[in-house]
């Protein structure tokens, strides 16, 4: 176990303890994987922001035509002023409600997040609030949108203005690369962070077959040939048995072999490592049960 | 598939797969169910099944407590891992719909958290009286100050020397006036954002949302000044107040929320930095969606009741009351205990 949570320490990986009290490993999800998600993202705002206001004003233009045709103004003249209205809180739900909306449904992320394969969760391994998702989002007001109009305003040729602009812009795109679990601003006063979404098939079990109990085994090991692996080799095993390239099945065989002393598998190398994989698990998690566990074959026991 | 997966237990060599192929179907249930729900299809996913939903990640939770201690199939432990964190992400995920969340928030959640930002809110408020006092002490001084502060095209014929037949004009008589919805709609998206503003500042220690709470009021009171030189403070005092102690009183709670997540954020107490934030950043956005709300009420009441209301005295009770509401809403009301 120990073992484990101080691999789990390196790297991207992280050990997120639920309610529950199981320890779950999850993976902090890499930068570029969110810089990508805010670009789909802020893609997709801009296109929903052209398209509305294509659409609005398209209504607009007929509404204006049916004014002209029935008396001028009145009617027409406060559709118009609605169609406005309408414009200006999609402009500020756009802006605002976006990203607020998509964390807050069942997928907890947003389109762009989505297409990225990552998702928010609360970094205390509790559920995830609206209250974080709200704190989180509200933020982005100081990380993007106040700085990026000021830049795009102040252009390069007015000096300082650009430079504060693009200072503050990069204190903030740049908060992320300078603490560990890569939290934005938004993160840390949520008390969220961004996790990878694992995607994992279930494998075949690995020790089962149609023979007789008897006939199970083609190969039998004695205890000392046993011994010399722990869980490492035993692992590095079943991959090698679950890809079954014959290259890397002769390889492994040889080494087997070789350590235990033993040639009598020739042409049945496949079978030779199967029996060998699922004695060692056998010896392995018999001694799991009783409390002994071998890491590796440097290792005791 | 019983049939089938009884051959296939009995014919596991070892007891750690016996025990796998045992629960293998209730790990393929739990995915499937997770499966439709990350990919949004809430509807085609049975009653049976959401019931099922939080005993089936228990189970399988403890599935993988016991795989840990018992097998050494590194393609199964990785599998359940993974089942579980995703299950996880279903089970804790975002789950209150958003009208259950507004029922809790309007019923208690808002005011609560509105009581427990207090001590903001009472450094924010002096901020705001010192910045009126201020912009009315600074125009007095020399009137040049009036338009440092306001921006000319904002102050339109509201200058210091106006006559007070031109700023009574801004103030009454404009109930003839178009296009109120749209200027409404403006002012909400306006007030919000900078609102928005002063509370993302709160980042930088607060000291940013401070100064904008100074520099609005300091706005207010210099108008003030104006206005009081004309003889018409009382009367502008009520074209303010009609949407002014909604609206003020939202720019006061974003500027304290702001206040509220600096304050964590440089004195955290005993608690982790990181948790002492997080904690007071949950806060203060629930006090954040009140005042959102409470700007849309603010622009409704300066675009139409304020045309629609031209007399002093009816202006400063609309404006009374709205105060008085607010702050037995926050203050009085408990809500529902225990919550």
């Amino acid at each position: 176990m120990k073992r484990r949570i101080n691999r789990a320490r390196s790297g991207k990986q992280r050990v997120l303890v639920t309610p529950e009290g199981i320890a779950l490993p999850v993976t902090v999800a890499g930068r570029g994987a969110r810089v990508g998600a805010l670009i789909l993202d802020l893609l997709i705002i801009v296109m929903l922001i052209i398209g509305t206001s294509i659409a609005l004003m398209q209504v607009a233009g007929g509404a204006a035509q049916i004014a002209q045709a029935v008396d001028g103004k009145g009617a027409g003249a406060q559709v118009l002023q609605f169609l406005i209205v309408v414009w200006i809180v999609a402009m500020f739900l756009l802006r605002n409600a976006y990203f607020l909306y998509f964390e807050l449904g069942p997928r907890g992320a947003t389109p762009g997040k989505r297409m990225t394969g990552i998702r928010i969760a609360a970094r205390d391994g509790g559920r995830l609030t609206a209250e974080m998702v709200i704190a989180r989002n509200l933020l982005r007001d100081i990380e993007m949108f106040l700085p990026i109009p000021l830049i795009a305003m102040a252009g390069p040729d007015n000096g300082m203005a650009w430079l504060a602009a693009a200072g503050w812009l990069a204190i903030f795109l740049l908060f992320p690369l300078f603490n560990r679990d890569a939290l934005r601003a938004g993160d840390v006063i949520a008390g969220s962070w961004v996790l990878e979404r694992p995607k994992q098939k279930l494998e075949a079990a690995m020790t089962t077959s149609e023979a007789p109990v008897a006939e199970r085994f083609q190969f039998r090991f004695e205890e000392h040939e046993l011994a010399v692996y722990g869980e490492f080799e035993l692992q590095a095993l079943e991959r090698v048995l679950r890809e079954d390239r014959t290259d890397a099945v002769e390889t492994v065989y040889q080494t087997i072999a070789e350590k235990i002393g033993r040639n009598d598998g020739w042409g049945a190398e496949r079978r030779f490592l199967s029996d060998y994989y699922t004695q060692l698990r056998a010896r392995l998690e018999a001694g799991m049960r009783m409390g002994r566990r071998k890491a590796d074959k440097h290792s005791g026991g | 598939m019983n049939a089938i997966s009884n051959a296939a237990i009995e014919s596991a060599a070892l007891r750690s797969d016996r025990f796998r192929l045992e629960r293998e179907a209730d790990w393929q249930r739990l995915e499937n169910i997770v499966v439709r729900m990350e990919k949004g299809r809430l509807r085609g996913i049975s009653d049976e099944d959401l019931l099922a939903l939080p005993g089936l990640y228990r189970t399988v939770a403890s599935s993988l407590s016991i795989a840990r201690e018992t097998s050494l199939d590194a393609a199964t432990l990785g599998y359940l891992e993974s089942l579980v964190q995703r299950a996880w992400f279903v089970v804790y995920g975002p789950r209150s719909s958003l009208w259950e969340w507004l029922r809790g928030f309007l019923g208690g959640g808002w005011s609560r958290a509105v009581r427990g930002i207090g001590f903001e809110i009472g450094i924010a408020l002096l901020v705001m009286v010192a910045g009126a006092v201020v912009g009315w002490l600074l125009v007095s001084h020399d009137p040049e100050w009036y338009f440092a502060l306001m921006g000319r095209e904002m102050a339109g014929e509201r200058v210091p020397g106006a006559s007070a037949d031109a700023l009574r004009g801004t103030i009454f008589g404009n109930t003839e006036k178009t296009g109120m919805s749209i200027f409404a709609a403006q002012l909400f998206s306006n007030n919000a954002q900078v609102s928005i503003l002063a509370f993302a500042l709160g980042f930088a220690l607060g000291i940013p949302s401070l100064l904008l709470l100074v520099h609005n009021l300091a706005g207010l009171g210099a108008m003030g000044w104006v206005y009081w030189k004309a003889g018409l403070l009382l009367d502008f005092a009520g074209w303010i107040s009609i949407h002014g102690t909604t609206e003020l009183f939202a720019i006061l709670l974003s500027g304290a929320a702001g206040l509220h997540v600096g304050r964590a954020i440089a004195f955290p107490g005993n608690r982790p930095v990181l948790t002492a934030t997080a904690e007071a950043g949950r806060r203060a956005a629930v006090v954040m969606v009140g005042v959102v709300l409470m700007l849309v009420v603010a622009a409704l009441l300066e675009g139409f009741a304020r045309q629609l209301v031209d007399q002093t005295p009816a202006r400063l009770a609309v404006g009374g009351f709205m105060l008085l509401a607010w702050s037995a809403y926050f203050f009085a009301y408990r809500g529902r205990a225990g919550r």
